[in-house]
């Protein structure tokens, strides 16, 4: 990153995705009336009807409620970006790709239709991996943007399978076909192949144990892609599949536990290792990872309790997140450092920016009377709701909101307080452009707080109704809902929060202590590649020897085996008997053919081995005669000549062929023998069936009443075939001027 | 015949790969020649033998009279021959060009694209 503003940041590289994220939250923003009364929006546009693709898109809750974030959150950020990589080399690249990304994203989570979703999830996954790797010079960016391809590529090669699975199981690829049919796939024999490649392709995307090793490296990324991509909207683009297949893969054990357990174990993981963080970004990186573990786990259930947490979390965890970001790239900007030692007191030089972290830290530490106190509140109703194991997974959300509550702290507020720190550079205020995100998203987050019923009956009940596949589940969104359990629950997060924050410096030592001495996954990720890599190299070297004569020698054998053993396998041997009905004369050119052959592959001279070959074709061309082919026997006649002379005079200029030969070679002769035999007992079987002389009978009949010629085979060629007979012009014109060019351009042998 | 034609394809096809396995540019272009001879006779032998009756159609007449030659593998026949000796041009050519660069046309010393990796 270059500090060097432009005098004027207001270009049209940078401004442009602006006006698109603006127009498309405007346009999405009038749907919200609609899909609030109950109702959806569906738009259909045929696309391969042969194979029942369609580009069918609907507005329900769900998907609106993605929509607004992505478009929304989208606008900030672009505004953002304009300013933060204002005079950047590649600025209009960045736009491009992050607008991309944006309309991928949309389109996304628009798809009614599998195939399409299956598209724009490809297209994320892409413009994913250029932005990570925005910073193409650094080994480190391109490592990580490798990293995550991979990781999620895998996921969406498992997504496509699973597709294509549900499609066989219930004929149709349109998901709000496939949600009007709830027990079509939970009920099929291909339930669980298909639940596990789902699940793998949301685990990826949305970075669970063990695959979330590659978003934490994804913040090699600029921070307005780490803001945007990389904790408001792709990483989410898993529990989207998630919370869409609901309807139509929940309510099994597998699908509870598996969900439960791999949300449990990520978020506790993820929590204790954002402590450990001593990078500002890195920290929130893994409260992200702690925030995909929570939804995952609660996507677990059905329970209207649930899915009105996981709902409420997932806007909560949107806003804040993308604001504190932004205000860790605005103070990255400003001061030149983000490790969280080095910063202290930045509250008077960035008295806005600190304002915005704190009100977005108080949503995330879950504080009334913020969004983020009611999601906490429902999340405790929700885990508590779970009729199985209330208290692990109570337990577990307990743990990872305290250490939320202690990152928090961390991450937005002893930056900003206390006394003045060491940084880089003088701290500076950020732009406005830059600011506008973080203080709109904290203070929405504040203003949905006090006033939650805007977005509970606009955006989370239609999404819970979405999501269940059946209205009226959803659960009331309360600032005060009474002395109970959650309430407490609460209390017990705020004390643990507090005490670990305090004692945040020796925990993160030991964590630091420790996990330099356990193995990581990501360690593991650059030794699984290396393996790949010798598995490649072993099976290169195997098959493509660079050796000429190997590769020849395998294309041979290849087609001896597919011949041969097609034969062999369709069990389609079926040789005639050999009737002698050879003619003295014909015999004579048989013989003269084999002996021309002969002499061909045996000689060791360059002029004998020519004369052979004339004779042999010289042959050839005698038995077209005999068999009624003058046109072809002189065409035949004229090439043999040609080629005989060419070959004299080339040869002249070229060695001669190695005495001795190149030795008895076994398996080439085995193979040559295996090819010609197999050759022979083909045209034995194909010479013994009638000939269909349809065809032929069309060019008799045709060709002096339509083309007014008398010899059929002409006609054919300069007629009826006359493309045909162009386009071999065309090839013998292409290899003259190619042999012109190459003789042309010949320099004195380049000696080494 | 037929049988007796499909054998010579059998033996021109089985020299060609002998020879185009020989591991040297000239055998390898004489392989060639003898493979593009044994497919044209196999499309002409396809079309079935007719000795002594070209496809040709006498004046006055309409078409032609009494059974005569298979006129169709005729026509591809031709097309491949020609096509046939275009492709062998420009093989001996760039044989030729390999040996003025590279002295050689020993193929397993042609290793200018797939250098010999260090083990």
């Amino acid at each position: 990153m270059t500090s060097s503003f432009s005098r004027s940041w207001l270009s049209l590289a940078g401004l442009l995705p602006v006006a698109i994220a603006t127009t498309l939250f405007i346009l999405f923003l009038q749907a919200v009336p609609v899909i609030a009364a109950g109702r959806t929006l569906r738009q259909v546009w045929q696309w391969v009807p042969g194979l029942g693709v369609d580009l069918s898109f609907v507005i329900d809750g769900l998907s609106l409620t993605f929509a607004l974030l992505i478009s929304g959150i989208g606008a900030l950020v672009m505004l953002y970006s304009a300013r933060y990589l204002a005079g950047h080399v590649h600025q209009a690249r960045f736009s491009l790709l992050l607008t991309s990304f944006m309309l991928a994203m949309l389109g996304l989570v628009l798809s009614d239709n599998l195939l399409t979703l299956f598209v724009f999830w490809e297209l994320t996954t892409i413009t994913s991996y250029l932005l990570i790797g925005f910073d193409h010079s650094a080994k480190k960016a391109r490592r990580s943007a490798l990293q995550a391809l991979l990781v999620t590529g895998v996921g969406g090669l498992a997504l496509l399978a699973a597709i294509i699975l549900i499609g066989t199981t219930a004929g149709t690829f349109e998901l709000s076909e496939l949600r009007a049919m709830p027990a079509i796939l939970t009920g099929s024999t291909l339930y669980l192949p298909i639940l596990v490649l789902v699940l793998l392709a949301a685990f990826t995307k949305s970075a669970q144990m063990p695959f979330h090793f590659w978003l934490p490296n994804a913040m090699a990324a600029p921070t307005p892609v780490s803001a945007y991509l990389h904790s408001a909207t792709m990483v989410k683009a898993g529990i989207y599949l998630l919370a869409r297949m609901h309807p139509s893969l929940s309510g099994t054990d597998v699908w509870l536990w598996t969900l439960t357990i791999a949300g449990a174990v990520t978020t506790v993981f993820a929590s204790i290792m954002a402590v450990r963080q001593t990078d500002l970004k890195l920290a929130l990186a893994y409260t992200t990872l702690m925030a995909l573990g929570a939804l995952t786990l609660l996507l677990g259930n059905s329970t209207g309790y649930a899915i009105t947490a996981a709902v409420t979390f997932l806007i909560v965890h949107s806003l804040y997140k993308a604001a504190l970001f932004l205000v860790i790239g605005i103070v990255d900007h400003g001061t030149g450092t983000r490790e969280v030692d080095r910063l202290s007191g930045l509250v008077r030089a960035m008295p806005v920016t600190a304002a915005a972290a704190a009100v977005a830290a108080l949503s995330m530490a879950g504080f009334p009377p913020f969004l983020g106190f009611i999601g906490k509140e429902l999340k405790y109703a929700g885990a508590l709701a779970v009729a199985s194991e209330p208290v692990l997974v109570a337990g577990a959300v307990l743990l990872s909101s305290a250490l939320m509550f202690a990152v928090a702290g961390i991450v937005a507020l002893r930056p900003f307080w206390g006394k003045a720190g060491d940084p880089p550079k003088p701290p500076k205020e950020g732009p406005w452009a830059m600011l506008l995100g973080p203080v709109v998203l904290a203070g929405l987050g504040a203003f949905f707080g006090i006033m939650p019923s805007v977005i509970a009956t606009t955006l989370v009940n239609p999404t819970v109704t979405a999501i269940l596949a059946e209205p009226g589940e959803a659960k009331p969104l309360l600032l005060w809902a009474g002395i109970n359990l959650p309430l407490l629950l609460s209390i017990a997060t705020f004390v643990l929060g507090a005490f670990l924050y305090a004692l945040h410096r020796p925990l993160r030592r030991g964590l630091i202590w420790i996990t330099q001495r356990t193995p990581s996954l990501d360690g593991g990720w650059d030794g699984f590649l290396a393996g790949v890599m010798a598995v490649c190299r072993w099976q290169t070297q195997l098959l493509q020897t660079g050796i000429l004569r190997r590769y020849l020698f395998l294309t041979f054998a290849t087609a001896f085996v597919a011949m041969a053993g097609t034969l062999v396998a369709k069990d389609a041997i079926d040789l005639p008997n050999l009737v002698p009905d050879v003619l003295p004369k014909h015999g004579m050119l048989f013989v003269l053919i084999f002996l021309g052959l002969a002499l061909t592959v045996i000689t060791q001279s360059r002029i004998a081995a020519i004369a052979g070959l004339g004779v042999v074709g010289i042959g050839i061309a005698m038995l077209f005669i005999l068999f009624s082919a003058p046109d072809v026997a002189i065409t035949q006649l004229l090439v043999e000549t040609l080629i005989v002379v060419l070959f004299a005079a080339a040869a002249l200029r070229l060695p001669h062929l190695p005495r001795g030969g190149s030795g008895w070679r076994f398996w080439d002769a085995m193979l040559a023998l295996g090819l010609g035999v197999t050759t022979t007992a083909i045209l034995l079987m194909v010479t013994a069936s009638p000939v269909d002389r349809e065809l032929t009978g069309f060019f008799e009949g045709a060709s002096w009443p339509e083309a007014f010629g008398r010899n059929i085979v002409n006609v054919i060629l300069v007629d009826f075939r006359a493309l045909d007979t162009f386009g071999e012009i065309a090839v013998v014109l292409v290899a003259a001027i190619g042999a012109y060019a190459l003789l042309k351009g010949t320099p004195e042998r380049q000696k080494k | 015949m037929e049988q007796l034609l499909s054998v010579l394809i059998g033996a021109l096809v089985a020299g060609s790969v002998f020879l185009m396995l020989a591991g040297h540019l000239l055998r390898f272009l004489f392989g060639l020649i003898l493979l593009s001879n044994a497919a044209n006779l196999t499309i002409f032998l396809a079309g079935g033998l007719t000795p002594g009756a070209p496809p040709l159609i006498s004046e006055g007449a309409e078409g032609p009279t009494g059974t005569v030659a298979n006129a169709l593998p005729q026509a591809l026949v031709l097309t491949a021959i020609v096509i046939g000796f275009g492709l062998f041009a420009f093989a001996l050519i760039l044989a030729f060009r390999a040996y003025q660069t590279l002295g050689t046309l020993d193929t397993d010393a042609m290793r200018v694209a797939e250098p010999e990796e260090a083990q």
